[in-house]
C-alpha cells in the first residue's frame, strides 16, 4: 500500500508538541487574567503581566497555531499530492528547531528581551530562528507539491501556498531592525512608519497564519468528516483570490484616528468591509456543503467542531469589519471589547478547527480509535461555553467602559475619571478569568483523551484507516 | 490552469499579496517622517530618557498603556492635545499600544512632579487606590550601565555628550523611567496653547451649604487630591492645605487650571461642578479643623 510510505511520524510529533504549547498558552492566559484582577499576583521581575502576556500570545500563535499548521499540513500535503513528504530529515530538523524556537522565545521574553511589537515581540536572534523554521517548512511543502502524483491541486493546497508566501513577506519585513546587542535591537522604521508597517504585519499575520491555514484545514477535513464534497468549487476559487488580495489593504484599521495618513485608514476601512464577501464565501461554502447532511451535527462530533468553528469564523468576519469602521472604532477601540473579539477568533474559530483536525488525524496517524467520543463531546461544550463566557463578559465590559469614557456633563466636561471607569471592569475580569478556567478544563480533557487514545485506544484495522483516509 | 501549476499559483499569490502591500505599506514612506510632517521642537531622546524608554519596553508597559491621543472630544479632554505624526520621528519602535487597561500616557510629560512618579511607580495603589498596576519599586535597585547606553545612542544616531553619559553613573532604572515619563508628549507647547482662560466672574454655586451636604464630596477629594496633599490635607508631594486660606475664586482657579511651574495639574476635565465641590470641601474642612 502506498500509504505506508507516508511520513506520519512527523505528523504525530507535531500534534503532540503543538498541544503542549497550546496548554502553555492557555495556562499563562489564565494566570495573566488573574494578574489583571489582583496586582499582588505579579512577581517581579520575571512574572509580571507585562512580561507574561507576550508569552501567552506568542505561545498561542507560534506554539499552538503554527504547531497545528505544521502537523496538519504535513498530513494534508502528502494525502492530496499522493506522495510522501519531500524530505523526512528536513521535517525532523524542523520539529526540533520548532521546539527550540518556542522555548527560546519563552525564556527570552521572561528575561525582558522584547521588541514590544505585538505578536512579534521576540528579539532579532529568535526572528532569525523563525525565518529558518519557515523556510524549512516552505521548501518541504512546495517540493512535495512539485513532485505530486495528483495533477489537480485541491483548495487546501492553494491556501497553504498563499500562507507560506504571505507569512514570509510579512515576517521578514516587520523583523527589520538594527541590533545593539544580542538581545536588544531598534526597529528599522520610526514612529508612524513603524506603526503602519507593524499593523500591516499584525493584521495579516491573522490572515496568513490564523485564517488561510485553518481554511485549508476546514476545506480538507469537512468533506473528509462528512463524506460529501465541498458545495461549490467556483465559490472557493472566488473566495480564495479575493481573500488574499483584499486582506493586505486592511492593516491600518488597527490605527484608526492615529497619526497614520487618513487615506490609508480609509482604504483599510473600505477593504475591511469588502472582506466580508470572501470570508462569508467560505462560510457559505461550508454551510451549503452540509445540505442534506445536517443530521451529522448530532451524530458526528467532528462535524460539530467544524461547523461551530466556521460559524465563529463567520461571526468574527462580521464583527471585525464593524470594528474597522471609524465611528465604531472611535467608541470601542482600546477597551476590553478588542481582546473579546480576538479570543472569539482564536478560541472559537482556529482552535475548534484544530481540535477537529487532530481528532480526525488520531486514528489515521496512530492506528487507534479515539479513546472516548463522550469525552470529546464534553470537551466541545466546555470550550464552547468557556469561550462564550470569556468573550461575552468582555464585550459587555468594553461597551460599558467606552460609554463611561465618552460620557459628558452638561458643561462639556467628562463625567468620569479614568479610574472610575476602570474599577467597573473588575466583575467582568472575574467572569473572563472564570471563562478561561472552563476553557482550560476542556483543553485538559482533550489532552487526557489524546493521551488515552495514544496509549490505550482500540487498534483500527489497517483497511478502514486507509479507506477513510484516502484523499 | 493555475490549479495545476504550482509555480504559477505561487507567482499569482505573491502578486495578489504585494498590491495592497505596496500601496498601503510601502508607498506611505514617501510622505511619512519627511519634511512634510516635521515639527519644530521635537527633539531626540536624551541618553537617560532613551534608557527609560527601553525599560518601558522591557517591562511590557505598552501592553496596558497606549501612547496616541486621538482627535476625539473625549480623548482630548481626558489626555490632552491629539497626537501628531511628527512627534514620533525618533520612536524606534513606536509604542502606540492597542489597549488602555491603564490610561493613555502620550501627554503625561509635565503633568505631575517627579516625586509623584517615584511614589506611584513604587506603589501605584498608594496614589490610586483601586489601580491594578503592578509595583515597580524594584527598578530603583538596578543601576544603569552608561557604556551600554552610549552604544545605544550611537546606534540610534542621537546626539549626546560625554558629560551626559557620565551623569548617568550612579543613577538607577527608576530615574530613567521617570525621565522618560516626563518627556512624553512635551516637545510641543500644548499645555500653554490649550490652557483654559476663565473669563467673567466666578460665582460659588455652593456658597453657604452645610457640612452634611458636603460630606459625600470627600470622595472627590480622596480620589483626586489625597495622593499628593494627604488624606487629611496634611500635605506630602503637594503642600499642606490646612491653614492656607485662599478665597473661593482663587482656589477654584488653582484647581481648574493648575500651576504648571510647581507641578499642580489642571483638573478642568472634572468639570466646573466637581471643582466647585472640591473648593467648598477643602475650605470647610479647614474651618472644621479650626472649630
Amino acid at each position: 500500500m502506498e500509504s505506508q510510505k507516508y511520513n506520519y511520524a512527523i505528523v504525530r510529533s507535531f500534534v503532540v508538541w503543538s498541544v503542549v504549547w497550546g496548554l502553555v498558552a492557555v495556562l499563562v492566559g489564565v494566570i495573566v487574567s488573574f494578574q489583571m484582577i489582583d496586582p499582588d499576583l505579579n512577581f517581579p521581575p520575571y512574572l509580571t503581566f507585562g512580561r507574561l502576556r507576550p508569552i501567552h500570545t506568542n505561545a498561542g500563535i507560534y506554539g499552538w497555531g503554527v504547531g497545528v499548521i505544521f502537523a496538519t499540513f504535513f498530513y494534508i500535503v502528502q494525502r492530496l499530492c499522493k506522495v510522501p513528504l519531500w524530505s523526512d530529515k528536513l521535517a525532523k530538523f524542523q520539529l526540533w528547531f520548532f521546539n527550540a524556537t518556542i522555548i527560546a522565545s519563552a525564556v527570552t521574553l521572561l528575561m525582558g528581551y522584547t521588541t514590544s511589537k505585538e505578536y512579534h515581540e521576540m528579539e532579532w536572534p529568535i526572528d532569525l530562528m523563525i525565518i529558518i523554521l519557515w523556510v524549512a517548512f516552505a521548501i518541504n511543502i512546495i517540493m512535495t507539491i512539485f513532485k505530486r502524483k495528483e495533477e489537480q491541486m485541491y483548495i487546501s493546497l492553494w491556501y497553504m501556498m498563499a500562507a507560506i508566501i504571505g507569512v514570509a513577506i510579512l515576517f521578514v519585513t516587520n523583523s527589520a531592525a538594527v541590533p545593539v546587542s544580542l538581545f536588544k535591537s531598534y526597529s528599522a522604521y520610526a514612529g508612524t512608519n513603524d506603526a503602519n508597517v507593524h499593523w500591516w504585519f499584525g493584521h495579516n499575520a491573522v490572515a496568513m497564519a490564523l485564517t488561510a491555514p485553518p481554511l485549508a484545514m476546514f476545506y480538507y477535513f469537512l468533506p473528509k468528516s462528512t463524506g460529501v464534497p465541498i458545495y461549490s468549487h467556483r465559490l472557493s476559487i472566488v473566495a480564495f483570490w479575493s481573500l488574499i488580495f483584499m486582506y493586505l489593504w486592511t492593516g491600518a484599521h488597527h490605527l484608526l484616528w492615529t497619526p497614520v495618513p487618513d487615506w490609508i485608514q480609509t482604504l483599510a476601512m473600505a477593504f475591511s468591509v469588502m472582506l466580508i464577501a470572501p470570508s462569508w464565501g467560505s462560510v457559505f461554502n461550508g454551510y451549503l456543503s452540509m445540505n442534506g447532511q445536517w443530521h451529522q451535527m448530532r451524530e458526528n462530533y467532528l462535524v460539530k467542531f467544524l461547523i461551530l468553528g466556521i460559524t465563529f469564523y463567520g461571526l468574527q468576519t462580521l464583527q471585525g469589519p464593524m470594528q474597522a469602521i471609524r465611528t465604531f472604532s472611535a467608541f470601542i477601540h482600546y477597551t476590553d471589547w478588542v481582546p473579546a473579539h480576538i479570543h472569539m477568533g482564536t478560541m472559537g474559530w482556529v482552535s475548534m478547527i484544530a481540535f477537529a483536525s487532530i481528532y480526525f488525524l488520531l486514528p489515521r496517524i496512530y492506528g487507534r480509535e479515539v479513546y472516548s467520543i463522550p469525552l470529546a463531546n464534553l470537551q466541545f461544550w466546555l470550550i464552547l461555553i468557556g469561550q462564550l463566557i470569556w468573550s461575552i463578559s468582555l464585550w459587555v465590559a468594553g461597551v460599558l467602559q467606552a460609554g463611561m469614557w465618552n460620557a459628558m456633563n452638561p458643561d462639556g466636561s467628562l463625567t468620569y475619571t479614568f479610574m472610575e471607569t476602570m474599577v467597573e471592569m473588575y466583575p467582568y475580569w472575574w467572569a473572563r478569568a472564570f471563562g478561561g478556567l472552563v476553557y482550560m478544563l476542556g483543553l485538559i480533557i482533550f489532552i487526557y483523551n489524546l493521551y488515552m487514545t495514544i496509549t490505550k485506544g482500540k487498534t483500527t484495522t489497517a483497511q478502514t484507516a486507509v479507506a477513510e483516509g484516502r484523499a | 490552469m493555475w490549479e495545476k501549476k504550482p509555480v504559477l499559483l505561487l507567482v499569482m499569490a505573491t502578486v495578489a499579496i504585494l498590491v495592497g502591500t505596496i500601496i498601503t505599506m510601502v508607498l506611505p514612506f514617501a510622505w511619512v517622517n519627511t519634511e512634510a510632517d516635521r515639527i519644530e521642537g521635537v527633539k531626540p531622546y536624551t541618553a537617560l530618557q532613551q534608557e527609560g524608554r527601553d525599560i518601558y519596553i522591557r517591562e511590557g508597559c505598552n501592553n496596558c498603556h497606549s501612547q496616541t491621543v486621538r482627535p476625539l472630544v473625549s480623548d482630548v479632554l481626558r489626555y490632552g492635545e491629539y497626537s501628531k505624526s511628527g512627534e514620533f520621528v525618533y520612536d524606534r519602535p513606536f509604542l502606540w499600544g492597542s489597549k488602555r487597561t491603564g490610561p493613555d500616557i502620550a501627554r503625561l510629560g509635565g503633568k505631575y512632579p517627579d516625586a509623584w512618579h517615584y511614589k506611584h511607580m513604587e506603589s501605584p495603589r498608594s496614589m490610586v487606590p483601586k489601580s491594578n498596576m503592578p509595583d515597580y519599586g524594584w527598578l530603583s535597585e538596578n543601576q544603569l550601565d552608561p557604556q551600554m547606553i552610549r552604544r545605544k545612542m550611537e546606534t540610534l544616531g542621537f546626539p549626546y555628550t560625554d558629560a551626559e553619559i557620565k551623569a548617568i553613573e550612579g543613577k538607577n532604572e527608576m530615574d530613567a523611567i521617570v525621565a522618560y515619563m516626563q518627556k512624553l508628549g512635551s516637545d510641543i507647547p500644548w499645555r500653554e496653547s490649550t490652557k483654559t482662560e476663565i473669563v467673567g466672574d466666578l460665582v460659588n454655586p455652593y456658597a453657604g451649604v452645610d457640612h452634611g451636604t458636603m460630606e459625600p464630596w470627600e470622595e472627590l477629594y480622596q480620589q483626586n487630591c489625597a495622593a499628593c496633599h494627604g488624606t487629611h490635607m496634611e500635605g506630602e508631594i503637594g503642600p499642606e492645605l490646612v491653614g492656607e486660606d485662599y478665597d473661593d475664586e482663587i482656589l477654584f482657579q488653582i484647581i481648574y487650571t493648575g500651576i504648571e511651574d510647581n507641578g499642580m495639574p489642571s483638573f478642568s476635565s472634572l468639570g466646573t461642578d466637581k471643582v466647585w465641590k472640591l473648593v467648598n470641601f477643602i475650605r470647610s474642612y479647614r474651618q472644621g479643623e479650626n472649630h
